[in-house]
């Protein structure tokens, strides 16, 4: 499920979506996900990542990320 | 040293492109030019910018006809030479179209539609045109008097869109509301106006411009980011979006267009893209394309002048535009020439 090759993300964390002309401003851990997306991570890498680096319960890591990747998918930010 | 005549100085809630068109003249890449401005009120905004018009005439309103046009613009050719003259109203197109032999005896070159291709896009006309050469336009019926409102309700539903010829439009949901907008828009625009099927979606706008054998040399795609109360975008984007790039392509091939112009759109939640008007001129927003990398105005500039123009490259994506109010000072005795002379 990666990021659409035209979508560009910026250090500060926001996102701009040049086929909309939608901006959003990413959080830091959004903006990390983004960034792993980004780089052509798929989900399951993504989530053993995120679940070696923070001390999250397995299943609140996984309801937050499909709560995330619904919201990019919503946005129009993800290829179909 | 060109010196270019512009209308459209009304840069106000409902703008006219000249100002946007002026800023974008003086940056065309290695010309110096004159401005001289075209205005039919005294309190166009334009006028009071001295900075970018050297000299400001008042013209006949278009009711006037295009005799008193041509005479008002043989006076103010002896006073200031102008090279190329840019209309940026729609309703004053006509006048210019009949007078481009004339204007071009004067000395006054114009890159403007044939007179067919103006009527082709008119907004009575358009449901058509879009039929003839596939290009999507919202069910639209002609209203030449109140009594033909239900006959166009029934078969385009409720809510449904009111026009007026030139300008305006209302969004009315019931048959009062809808008889109300009709009396209004009629006193203001005459007669007939348009009702037009309602659409939900996200309004896009895209500057074109082309060369009049169906090549098409620029085209902005911009979404509005937000709107007026008369839903005139106050801020927008460029973006980058190949159908709106492909459809102002189709325009132009299908039309064979001369000169500016500007597709409204709305892209529904399903995806769907309508043509809501063409407009035959620049937008008001037309600096943005400059900014963009697209400097149409400046383009147009060449094309009247018989020089070629290659199409432009890429648009710079994700600029904005963002209107300012802000308030010009003025003397006194500067409006009083411009509102008891003529000219200033």
């Amino acid at each position: 499920m990666p990021l659409k090759k035209n979508i560009a993300t910026s250090e500060a964390g926001f996102v701009f979506n040049p086929a909309t002309g939608d901006s959003f401003a990413a959080n830091p851990l959004a903006a990390e996900v983004l960034k792993l997306l980004q780089a052509g991570h798929d989900l399951a890498a993504i989530r053993a990542q995120l679940l070696e680096r923070y001390d999250v319960p397995a299943h609140q890591l996984q309801h937050d990320l499909d709560d995330f990747i619904w919201q990019l998918t919503s946005f129009q930010l993800l290829e179909e | 040293m060109l010196t270019i005549a512009l209308t459209g100085l009304n840069a106000t809630d409902s703008p006219g492109a000249g100002v946007a068109v002026a800023r974008a003249l003086r940056e065309a890449p290695g010309r110096a030019v004159r401005l001289v401005g075209l205005s039919y009120e005294p309190l166009e905004p334009g006028i009071f910018l001295p900075d970018f018009f050297a000299k400001t005439y008042l013209l006949p309103y278009p009711s006037a006809g295009s005799a008193a046009l041509l005479e008002r613009l043989t006076y103010v050719q002896e006073r200031e030479q102008i090279d190329v003259l840019i209309p940026c109203f729609d309703a004053e197109l006509a006048h210019f179209i009949r007078l481009e032999a004339s204007l071009k005896a004067l000395g006054i070159r114009m890159l403007l539609p044939t007179a067919n291709q103006l009527a082709s896009r008119d907004k009575l006309r358009l449901a058509e045109f879009g039929a003839a050469h596939h290009l999507p336009v919202p069910a639209t019926h002609a209203l030449h008097q109140p009594a033909d409102l239900p006959a166009a309700a029934a078969a385009l539903g409720w809510p449904l869109v009111l026009k007026g010829r030139w300008y305006e439009a209302e969004t009315v949901h019931t048959a009062a509301a809808a008889e109300a907008a009709l009396l209004r828009l009629a006193a203001r625009w005459g007669w007939p106006l348009l009702a037009q099927r309602h659409l939900v979606g996200q309004e896009l706008n895209v500057a074109g411009l082309a060369e009049g054998q169906g090549h098409l040399l620029s085209a902005v795609p911009m979404r509005k980011l937000t709107l007026t109360d008369k839903g005139k975008a106050w801020a927008g984007i460029t973006i980058e979006d190949e159908m709106l790039t492909e459809l102002a392509q189709r325009f132009a091939e299908a039309s064979r267009w001369r000169g500016p112009f500007e597709l409204e759109l709305l892209r529904t939640a399903a995806g769907e893209l309508f043509i809501l008007e063409i407009n035959p001129r620049f937008p008001a927003w037309i600096y943005l394309a400059a900014a963009a990398g697209h400097n149409q105005p400046a383009a147009l500039l060449s094309l009247a002048l018989g020089e070629p123009v290659a199409p432009f490259g890429p648009v710079a994506v994700g600029k904005l535009f963002i209107r300012c109010a802000w308030d010009l000072i003025a003397d006194n005795e500067h409006f009083q020439l411009i509102a008891g002379l003529g000219e200033v």
